[in-house]
């Protein structure tokens, strides 16, 4: 999102350089970064999708439904692709630093923010240099349960030929392997003692080439990896296709539809969350400006109009402020994910803790 | 029907490049998500099917599908524990388990384990883990799963521990008979010996995350045999034939070993990325690797017991376009059809020999 924010502002889309601050700000606070750093499940989908509409809200950006929505998918179709092709799992530290290192050069004129995002770096560092090869698969693999079945194409990714017209992802079989595996084609035959007894080749069908040099886990350093280095760095024009998703794979899974039993863990979570994400009060809406990610309003809002029912990403409106009707809404949707005849008391009193937090934002 | 049998070098070889071709896949419920060893595959002669399952998020989808092509049904199961009616989590994997009186499916989750009739029709035993109040640092679950012997079917879990299940021939009565201590990091992958043959010593092999290994012998307390220490890279995949443990690992290497003494036979650069599943057809020694690079190879295993020494040959590559494989099964135990998933696929791929 950054990125994209970063891109607009240089074509004179958003003129305001105080967008870039305020939403970084926003990110690197530190109740925020608390509660992303403690141990948890992996959000749904729209948990994620309301965490990120509160985060490019905080700054006085504004934006539509259907820009949202773009912006959105655009943020997470490219997330996937970097995830997806980490080549070793834990080069997805070395991507998350390169994320952290842009960022870091959006913010270094204002020392408040950089020292906020040293702290981060400092934090990542301590929680996942230690973990090995084998964990950081397991949290591969777990982020891309989040991803399965999205293949929204994006023009930036048609284009640079990383992403097929289904959607799909190319998975090269060319180029560098990983560090520390050998190029395919060696086979080694042993004597009971150890020595080398045969070496046979055998044909692997791609086009590979030696490892590269080892990425930088440190604060500082070459990370080697292009993936979360800024897409938008050659500038062109970013859009997302919506026809050619629902022409794909129609089986997308119902799972996530249905209402999730741990919403209510859920619910108190993104309560803490936003505790942490301080909203722009606009005051009045003249303050605020709009972005529209599409050409004209008027393809805006075809857009949302003609949006596939599976992609809407049914975003819960927390608000933080102590409307009665706000209130009520929040408690309406404690309701909806209590089940059925269970009348207990810590049900309620689970909803009483969530409005009273949301009441001291 | 074509049959690899009697291996001479030469005579495989010139099966090479048109050794399998593509048949007409499956289609599944839900995509494969990416975890490792995802396909599990049970035959079922008498009755002309063959059953696949495929694990997504918090779902299993099992599709039982006949002989000629005709009929295939479909079922999806999640993994909850019984009487509580919404809890889910994630399941790590999914595989079917062949003893003598009967077939099992067992489901690995991150709460526990379930064990169903296999066709998924009916649960028989729950075994839930000690799963914190709050998410913890540390991950919990189980996986690796494997019948052993003719009662006993293996599962690991994260702490490392191995949980040895009595399995009676029929009924629910199952219970945990053992708990096997040694592994140190999460478990993998866990295999029986596949060859049918009584004389091996050892009849079961662990993995964990380290690529540590422990070589076990089934029984009333199993005994360790033997440990191969892994050199802190993931073996995500491992089985053992005819006393050689045949592992994957996640720098795309295949090694083999030699159960009881550890030692090295043969070292495979395979794959150029992290494999996610071996096969072997125990009457042919055919072995399948599949790996995150989208190949799925095949290679032929040889043991000269004169000479002791042990022999790996490739002989196949198929390239899964675009697909990062999860899952990769033998179809039959002389290896005349595989089977393959992918993560973000929503079908079962197969091949046949030509």
């Amino acid at each position: 999102m950054s990125f994209f924010v970063i891109d607009r502002t240089r074509h004179g889309l958003i003129s305001d350089s105080h967008v870039m601050n305020d939403i970084i700000t926003t990110m690197f606070n530190k109740k925020f970064l608390e509660e992303l750093f403690k141990p948890q499940e992996l959000y749904s989908k729209k948990a994620l999708r309301t965490v990120f509409d509160r985060l490019a809200h905080a700054s006085i950006m504004r934006l539509n439904q259907a820009s949202m929505d773009k912006l959105y998918d655009l943020m997470t179709m490219a997330f996937k692709y970097q995830v997806l092709l980490c080549p070793r799992p834990k080069d997805i530290l070395l991507v998350s630093f390169n994320h952290m290192d842009a960022i870091k050069d959006f913010v270094k004129d204002t020392p408040s923010i950089l020292s906020q995002v040293d702290e981060t770096y400092q934090q990542l560092i301590e929680m996942y240099t230690p973990l090995s090869n084998g964990e950081f698969q397991l949290i591969r693999q777990t982020l891309l349960i989040f991803f399965q079945d999205m293949h929204i194409r994006v023009s930036i990714f048609l284009k640079d030929k990383v992403q097929n017209s289904n959607g799909r992802f190319v998975l090269p079989i060319s180029g560098p392997v990983p560090r520390g595996t050998q190029v395919p084609g060696l086979i080694r035959i042993f004597s009971c003692a150890g020595e080398e007894l045969t070496r046979l080749q055998f044909k692997n069908g791609g086009n590979y080439s030696s490892a590269l040099r080892e990425g930088s886990f440190e604060l500082f350093g070459d990370r080697v990896t292009k993936l979360g280095t800024n897409m938008y760095s050659v500038s062109r024009p970013v859009e997302t296709h919506m026809s050619g998703a629902s022409k794909s794979s129609a089986q997308h899974t119902k799972v996530n539809a249905a209402p999730n039993p741990l919403a209510k863990e859920e619910l108190n979570l993104l309560a803490r969350l936003m505790g942490g994400l301080e909203v722009q009060k606009p005051g009045s809406t003249d303050n605020g400006f709009r972005v529209n990610l599409f050409a004209t309003d008027e393809e805006e809002e075809e857009a949302l109009i003609s949006r596939p029912d599976e992609l809407s990403y049914g975003v819960i409106n927390i608000q933080a402020t102590k409307d009665q009707q706000t209130n009520a809404e929040l408690a309406k949707i404690m309701g909806e994910f209590t089940e059925s005849g269970d009348q207990s008391p810590s049900a309620s009193s689970k909803g009483d803790d969530l409005l009273a937090m949301m009441d001291g934002l | 029907r074509p049959f690899l049998s009697g291996p001479k070098q030469g005579e495989l070889r010139c099966f090479k490049d048109t050794m399998y071709h593509k048949e007409k896949s499956i289609q599944i419920k839900n995509s494969a998500s990416a975890l490792y060893n995802n396909l599990s595959v049970l035959r079922i002669a008498p009755r002309r099917l063959t059953y696949f399952t495929v694990v997504h998020a918090n779902v299993v989808n099992t599709v039982s599908a006949s002989w000629d092509g005709l009929n295939y049904s479909h079922r999806q199961l999640q993994s909850k524990e019984p009487n509580v009616a919404t809890s889910t989590s994630l399941i790590m994997q999914a595989a079917f388990c062949v003893l003598p009186s009967r077939d099992l499916l067992v489901v690995s989750s991150q709460k526990g384990i379930q064990m169903y009739e296999s066709d998924g029709s009916i649960m028989v035993y729950w075994h839930a883990l000690d799963t914190p109040e709050a998410p913890t640092a540390q991950a919990v679950f189980a996986r690796g799963i494997s019948a052993v012997s003719d009662n006993y079917i293996c599962v690991g879990v994260s702490s490392g521990a191995v949980l040895v299940f009595d399995i009676p021939s029929k009924g629910s009565n199952i219970t945990l008979s053992e708990v096997l201590e040694e592994h140190k990091e999460a478990i993998t992958d866990i295999a029986s010996e596949c060859s049918g043959s009584q004389e091996c010593l050892a009849n079961l092999v662990t993995a964990d995350d380290g690529g540590n290994m422990c070589v076990w012998k089934s029984g009333e307390e199993f005994q360790l045999l033997n440990k191969i220490p892994g050199l802190d890279i993931t073996c995500s995949s491992v089985k053992l034939w005819k006393g050689t443990v045949l592992a994957g690992y996640g720098t795309g290497q295949i090694r083999l070993y030699e159960a009881v003494t550890g030692i090295l036979h043969a070292e495979v650069n395979a794959h150029a990325r992290w494999i996610y599943s071996l096969d072997i057809a125990p009457f042919s020694g055919l072995l399948l690797s599949a790996a995150e690079d989208s190949f799925v190879r095949v290679w032929h295993v040889s043991m000269t017991p004169e000479t002791n020494s042990v022999e790996i040959a490739h002989l196949h590559n198929e390239c899964v376009t675009d697909t990062q494989i999860c899952g990769a099964k033998f179809c039959d135990g002389d290896g005349y059809a595989f089977a393959v998933t992918g993560y973000d696929l929503s079908e079962i791929i197969r091949y046949i020999q030509s």
